[in-house]
């Protein structure tokens, strides 16, 4: 029967089927976060890889940007490159050498609202970046799909940070976290090839 | 040494005509003052109806009404001469204009690399042809049989000494281009062959032709050294096509802008570089608008070259109709491949980042990507800079200080929350006395009651008037 086993442990580890109430660990493994808590419950332990991640903020400046700086400035130190299209603020870039982000290694694209979406797209299908983030501001699943279409077809770490407004609808991202400042935590609302955590994560900061 | 000429019978024809979206329709080129318009050269269409070099204009029009003419410009004349002659320079190193409306290139050191004379032959005709010039190719030993050569007849190649001589013994001497009109005074003397031109008396001919002649043929016959005046590239491509019409809109812009586009690109990769920037001028009856394309890197590759202009090309407003177009590049650097690794896993039609970088720079604006770099300035508004491009050097590491907010506003701005609650502070912050830009901030970090981390600052030692100035993110 060794071969039939074997078989069922290659459909498993393709993430085609899973077992209810057992987490299988995948293939694709992710980008380390740097923050335990979340790599546990990640089905790739980190990032996933060529795919889109959404993080549903309840307004700028929650700590979204200290979720990431592990991974960007591990990417960063591998010699990845990292863009912004369009952030809503100046990236400081005292702090973000300080979070260990190799400031050669980042790149700062300026869009008007209709070009931030192309930039963003045209970004990820490139595949010159190891990771980018945008802020689409819309609630067109069409263009989210776009998105998540393109980061997987230019090997890339996409990021689009939005209002957590648009958590009640559907979306092709493959990890979806949304913060709770009533309990200062994360929670993940979606997360392809895993299952969902039921309880938020508090992440030291 | 063995030595293409290629011959271009119809050069300033050609010239003209490869700019003109229907080249087969009967064209003239004309000169002569305005009462005496005289044709210089017909294309085959206008040929067909029976016009003629040296026919008057009024009598071409008699034969085709509607024949279209331009004034003959000897400038544009050299212009093709020498653009053709840097074109041949990416095929050889020793390439010589010093024939009219010739090209003479050394070419057995080019075979390894191009292949032998059939292929390479080959190869240069369908690049003539790409390029819209009619031509005639020959090849021989010495610079100048090979110019006598192409004289007879298209395609000879001639590698031989002993096959050489034979040849040239029969050739006429009024096609053997020797100084002067020796040739035709030969011919009435009855020495009709450079064979026989041969057995004459070398000190007679001398005191009746001069030396010139004696020296030409020695060098046909590969008796003497030949030497030619060899082509250098120009450090600089300046190009300039008159549209013959006038025009206030992009499309038929296009069309122009690819073939200026192709030439620069074909006279980058002949001096093996690239370009960083150039400017389309859009020339009107008066004045002209400059459009100005600026790289990071550079660059050669004719696509994405031609995307970027049309780029800035179509968000040009044109104002006034266009009636020419020039391409002029100064800045001409080294040009280096974009080195891929081997064994580089990124997916197929990727883009590597210097063209994402000029693609997004065209559509956005020439300072829409940049970088950010500490300064060791003590204001947070100037404790940073941008960066343009990859110069610059290596970003150096900020001064150590408490720790800083993710994002900056870009202005601070007044912060009104009457849930605000103090983390840590204040952070005293005084300076700029010496630049009229004074700064005295106590800087505190706060939190809001949505939770967000803020950087604020109010006058020293006073807790009102809040300014929000970041945020930790």
């Amino acid at each position: 029967m060794a071969p039939a086993l074997q078989s069922l442990d290659a459909l498993l580890a393709a993430r085609t089927v899973w077992s209810a109430g057992r987490g299988t660990r995948c293939a694709d493994i992710g980008q380390p976060t740097g923050h335990a808590a979340l790599d546990a419950a990640l089905p790739g332990g980190g990032w996933p890889p060529r795919a889109l991640t959404e993080l549903l903020l309840p307004a700028d400046g929650v700590g979204e940007i200290s979720l990431l700086f592990p991974a960007l400035s591990r990417i960063t130190a591998a010699g990845g490159r990292v863009v912004l299209v369009a952030p809503p603020c100046i990236p400081y870039a005292p702090a973000w050498q300080a979070a260990g982000v190799r400031l050669d290694a980042l790149d700062v694209v300026e869009a008007s609202h209709t070009d931030a979406l192309w930039a963003f797209e045209q970004c990820l299908r490139s595949g010159a970046c190891a990771a980018v983030l945008g802020w689409p501001d819309t609630g067109d699943a069409r263009l989210m799909r776009r998105l998540q279409v393109a980061a997987d077809s230019g090997d890339c770490h996409a990021f689009a940070l939005r209002d957590r407004r648009h958590a009640a609808n559907a979306s092709p991202a493959a990890l979806r976290l949304e913060y709770l400042p009533e309990v200062q935590a994360w929670q993940v609302r979606k997360c392809r090839g895993g299952q969902v955590p039921s309880q938020p994560l508090r992440l030291a900061s | 040494m063995l030595w293409a000429c290629l011959l271009l019978p119809q050069l300033a024809l050609d010239a003209v005509l490869r700019r003109l979206p229907d080249p087969d329709a009967p064209f003239a080129l004309v000169e002569g003052p305005a009462q005496l318009r005289t044709l210089h050269s017909v294309n085959d269409a206008a040929g067909a109806h029976g016009l003629k070099a040296r026919m008057r204009l009024s009598a071409a029009h008699a034969l085709l009404a509607d024949v279209r003419t331009q004034p003959h410009d000897p400038l544009a004349e050299s212009t093709a001469h020498r653009f053709l002659a840097a074109w041949a320079y990416r095929h050889s190193s020793l390439v010589s204009q010093q024939w009219s409306r010739a090209i003479v290139l050394e070419v057995q050191a080019s075979f390894r690399l191009f292949g032998p004379w059939s292929q390479f032959e080959r190869t240069l005709r369908e690049e003539l042809s790409a390029l819209g010039f009619a031509h005639r190719i020959a090849l021989a030993p010495s610079p100048t049989a090979a110019r006598v050569l192409v004289g007879l007849r298209d395609g000879f190649a001639v590698t031989g000494a002993a096959e050489l001589s034979a040849l040239l013994d029969r050739t006429p001497v009024r096609r053997a281009a020797l100084p002067g009109d020796a040739g035709e005074r030969l011919y009435r003397m009855g020495v009709r062959t450079l064979g026989a031109l041969r057995e004459l008396p070398g000190a007679g001919v001398q005191r009746r032709f001069g030396a010139d002649v004696l020296a030409h043929v020695r060098r046909l016959y590969g008796e003497s050294d030949d030497p030619v005046a060899c082509y250098t590239p120009p450090d600089r491509f300046d190009m300039r096509v008159e549209l013959g019409y006038e025009v206030e809109a992009h499309p038929p812009l296009l069309f122009p802008l690819r073939r200026l586009i192709n030439d620069l690109c074909t006279y980058l990769s002949a001096r093996d570089g690239g370009v960083q920037r150039f400017v389309i001028g859009l020339e009107h009856e008066e004045g002209s608008t400059d459009v100005e394309v600026g790289l990071l890197a550079p660059e050669r590759t004719s696509t994405m070259l031609f995307e970027l202009a049309r780029n800035r090309l179509e968000r040009t407003e044109i104002a006034r109709p266009v009636v020419a177009m020039r391409l002029l590049a100064r800045e001409l650097p080294p040009f280096v491949p974009a080195a891929r690794d081997l064994f580089d896993t990124r997916p197929q039609q990727a883009l590597d980042w210097p063209h994402l970088r000029e693609r997004l720079r065209a559509r956005l604006g020439d300072d829409a990507v940049y970088r950010v770099t500490p300064a060791g300035d003590p204001r947070p508004e100037r404790a940073w800079s941008r960066r343009i491009g990859d110069g610059g050097g290596a970003i150096a590491d900020a001064p150590a200080r408490p720790p800083r907010p993710a994002w900056l506003l870009p202005q601070p701005v007044p912060l009104h929350d009457a849930g605000l609650r103090i983390v840590s502070g204040p952070e005293r912050l005084e300076s700029g006395w010496w630049d009229d830009a004074d700064a005295r901030r106590d800087y505190y970090v706060v939190e809001t009651r949505e939770g967000q981390r803020g950087w604020a600052f109010v006058p020293p030692g006073r807790f009102e008037g809040w300014m929000l100035h970041g945020w930790f993110a």
